[in-house]
């Protein structure tokens, strides 16, 4: 049984809360006391059906509201595949939400309101989808019961977002019409949409494939922690813990540490406290070298046969999560992984209009919610790829000094 | 599956160890809270296996509320000695009696919410910049918005607005003097996934998991064992019982559940056919209201 963690994306009354429930509901994964609270919460309500939105509202200040206020994480599972599902707010101020879900999501389902089709937060979405690199999109044109389950009107979407797609050079798009309030396509197919031929959106989402979606060919690891028990029993025992970002590891490999440039081969590879002849991305491991190298936490241990990027200047696009504005000529801390640099913004080259990918001119400061092409310049040399080419190292963080708030994702390129 | 392709608990497993290497690697003076339930002991578990074969790295933190399970606390100690980990207990009760706070009263008194102020005392007396905790998200509502990394001002208070942004595996743990960083390295994982992954990796837990005979009494539907916390009244009538325990908290409000599950593959397929989730069915202070658990995190609770 393999994982799949997916995003939900829609506007404000798209009835994104109201689909996520109704997958919990009809594959069974809500159990009794919860679906009791929930029917407790709904009698204070006028319409007597029970709200399925109220069991993913999770904190008091959105049951009060009615709205949701920030990244919330589902589980369930079938006998196929275990889902998670970062549930991420629609609403126009949330953008920094909606990336932050993306960030780990290998599937985006983007939810369309029948009566309105592509708006301008359809729009949005998709763009966030295509800038993280989202491998797989399932548009979901929803409350397909409010206009007939007309088949001429859910086409009509389609074919409009079918535009979007190739403008964003969206691959591996999924169209489904559902009604999440009714059910239809959700679990089971829908008998209202007998024009349909697809499956329903679990059987999509249990089939999809992805084990394509991790880069094999480019190997990736950076050191974590140099382990040195340093007891009598192990006392020339060095090994560097990481995570295996991509790519494939064995053992007797040719590999290049980065930034010194110093070359070695991997002598012994262990995950999990056992010795292995390999291993491969997003496995654990201890990696030991048979030259006796300077290695620390934050560096890179790449096959010498494809190497990264190495510099202290990069191109990057930064979606800036914070209340504080980027300002040009500022310093941050920079996290790439585990590697913590000085950075400063060089120059802010254009601003990304979010709703339409045109590239505005920076008048202003970049405020929250808004992604801006900047070049930046650190003090020590970064390895990295281009988001592009390899998401797994082609991520960082910028992180305010003063109040240590996570303020942007930056994305190489 | 192909053979590059790892399965659910090899991927969740990654990504915890992931995160105890984070913690290692950011932190000066981490410490493991462990409560002797299954989630703590799981967390131990993956410890290990992150640093192996190095020391386990942290000492284990125990805020004792006194009304534990003794078959738990021999667990605790056992553990402890077994992987040779610094294992700090602070009792609820001494901090009851120094800061003169008043004890819950009724029946099934819980110490759960005085827990917290033993927490502080200890984070202050040991400085840690870091307490490693068992919450998962799947537990309860307000637990799903909660950040991997969970920042805490100086006050240990959660402030859900406040959060900030998690993205990819890119964990900021950077805090100034005197907050701290509560870190969940199983926040992904499920109660089936954690019992699936005990079972896989044969990782002892202690006997109350499993059934054994009980005496108990019925209150409001739920099972509470008697004990030295919990005295019968008149009209309660005192039952002996097939049981086990679902999760280990207090004597005072963890209920036990009906069962002949004596193996893990028994209590895997009663917890598969359950109707009914693990706080419900198992833990009595929960229930007072609906926001219950979100109010106890903002003060600080786990």
């Amino acid at each position: 049984m393999d994982l799949l963690r997916f995003i939900t994306a829609g506007s404000v009354d798209d009835g994104k809360s109201t689909l996520i429930g109704r997958l919990l509901y009809d594959s069974k994964n809500i159990l009794v006391d919860q679906l009791e609270a929930l029917e407790r919460s709904t009698k204070n309500k006028d319409n007597g059906e029970v709200d399925l939105a109220l069991l993913t509202d999770g904190l008091r200040a959105e049951r009060e509201q009615g709205i949701t206020i920030d990244v919330a994480y589902r589980y369930f599972s079938t006998l196929k595949r275990k889902f998670i599902i970062a549930d991420a707010p629609g609403h126009v101020q949330y953008t920094r939400n909606m990336i932050t879900g993306a960030s780990h999501a290998g599937l985006i389902i983007i939810l369309i309101d029948a009566r309105q089709g592509v708006v301008e937060q359809t729009r949005r979405h998709s763009i966030i989808a295509s800038l993280l690199k989202i491998p797989h999109v399932v548009v979901a044109v929803n409350k397909m019961d409010l206009v007939d389950y007309c088949k001429d009107v859910y086409h009509k979407i389609v074919e409009e977002y079918k535009l979007v797609a190739a403008q964003l050079n969206l691959d591996n798009v999924a169209y489904i019409p559902i009604s999440a309030l009714k059910g239809d396509n959700i679990v089971e197919k829908s008998a209202h949409i007998t024009w349909y031929e697809g499956v329903s959106l679990l059987n999509y989402l249990e089939e999809v494939k992805i084990e394509n979606d991790i880069n094999l060919k480019d190997a990736r690891f950076q050191v974590q922690m140099v382990i040195r028990p340093q007891t009598n029993a192990l006392h020339d025992y060095r090994g560097y813990a990481g995570t295996v970002l991509s790519g494939i590891y064995r053992v007797g490999d040719k590999v290049t540490v980065l930034p010194s440039g110093a070359q070695s081969t991997i002598s012994k590879i262990e995950t999990g406290g056992q010795e292995a002849v390999k291993v491969f991305a997003p496995q654990p491991a201890v990696i030991h070298l048979a030259d006796n190298i300077d290695i620390s936490r934050g560096d890179t241990i790449a096959l010498s046969s494809s190497l990264p990027a190495i510099a202290t200047e990069a191109n990057v696009l930064l979606c800036w999560m914070d209340e504080k504005p980027l300002q040009q000529g500022n310093k941050y801390l920079l996290q790439h992984q585990s590697k913590r640099v000085r950075a400063v913004i060089k120059q802010v080259h254009f601003k990304i209009d979010v709703n339409t990918l045109a590239q505005q001119q920076v008048d202003e400061a970049i405020k929250l919610n808004e992604v801006a092409a900047a070049s930046i310049k650190t003090a020590v040399p970064l390895v990295y790829d281009a988001y592009e080419k390899l998401k797994q190292n082609g991520n960082a963080i910028l992180i305010d000094e003063t109040s240590n708030s996570t303020v942007a994702a930056v994305l190489f390129r | 599956m192909s053979n590059y392709q790892l399965d659910y608990l090899e991927q969740l497993e990654a990504e915890s160890i992931h995160i105890f290497r984070e913690v290692a690697g950011q932190f000066e003076k981490p410490a493991l809270l462990f409560s002797g339930g299954k989630d703590s002991i799981t967390l131990v578990h993956l410890a290990m296996k992150a640093f192996a074969p190095a020391q386990f790295p942290f000492p284990l933190v125990h805020i004792d509320t006194g009304h534990n399970f003794p078959e738990a606390l021999n667990f605790r100690d056992a553990l402890a000695r077994k992987i040779k980990a610094t294992l700090i207990v602070r009792e609820v009760e001494d901090t009851i009696q120094q800061r003169n706070l008043t004890e819950p009263k009724g029946k099934f008194p819980s110490r759960n919410w005085l827990q917290t102020y033993t927490l502080l005392d200890t984070i202050e007396e040991f400085q840690f910049d870091c307490c490693i905790g068992g919450a998962r998200r799947d537990e309860e509502k307000a637990r799903a918005k909660e950040r991997i990394f969970s920042v805490r001002d100086e006050f240990g208070q959660w402030d859900p607005k406040l959060q900030r942004p998690e993205l990819w595996n890119c964990f900021n743990g950077k805090i100034h003097k005197g907050e701290n960083v509560r870190v969940f390295p199983i926040s992904n994982w499920t109660e089936l996934d954690i019992w699936n992954y005990i079972r896989k990796e044969k990782i002892e837990l202690p006997s109350i998991y499993f059934a054994h005979d009980r005496d108990v009494i019925a209150n409001d539907g739920q099972l509470v064992a008697v004990s030295h916390f919990i005295k019968p009244s008149a009209s309660d009538t005192v039952v002996t019982k097939k049981v086990r325990y679902r999760t280990v908290g207090d004597m005072t409000c963890t209920a036990a559940v009906e069962s002949n599950a004596s193996t893990l593959d028994e209590v895997i397929n009663e917890i598969i056919a359950t109707r009914i989730s693990e706080r419900g069915e198992t833990r009595i202070d929960d229930r007072v209201t609906e926001a219950a658990m979100e109010d106890r995190k903002k003060n600080g609770y786990f």
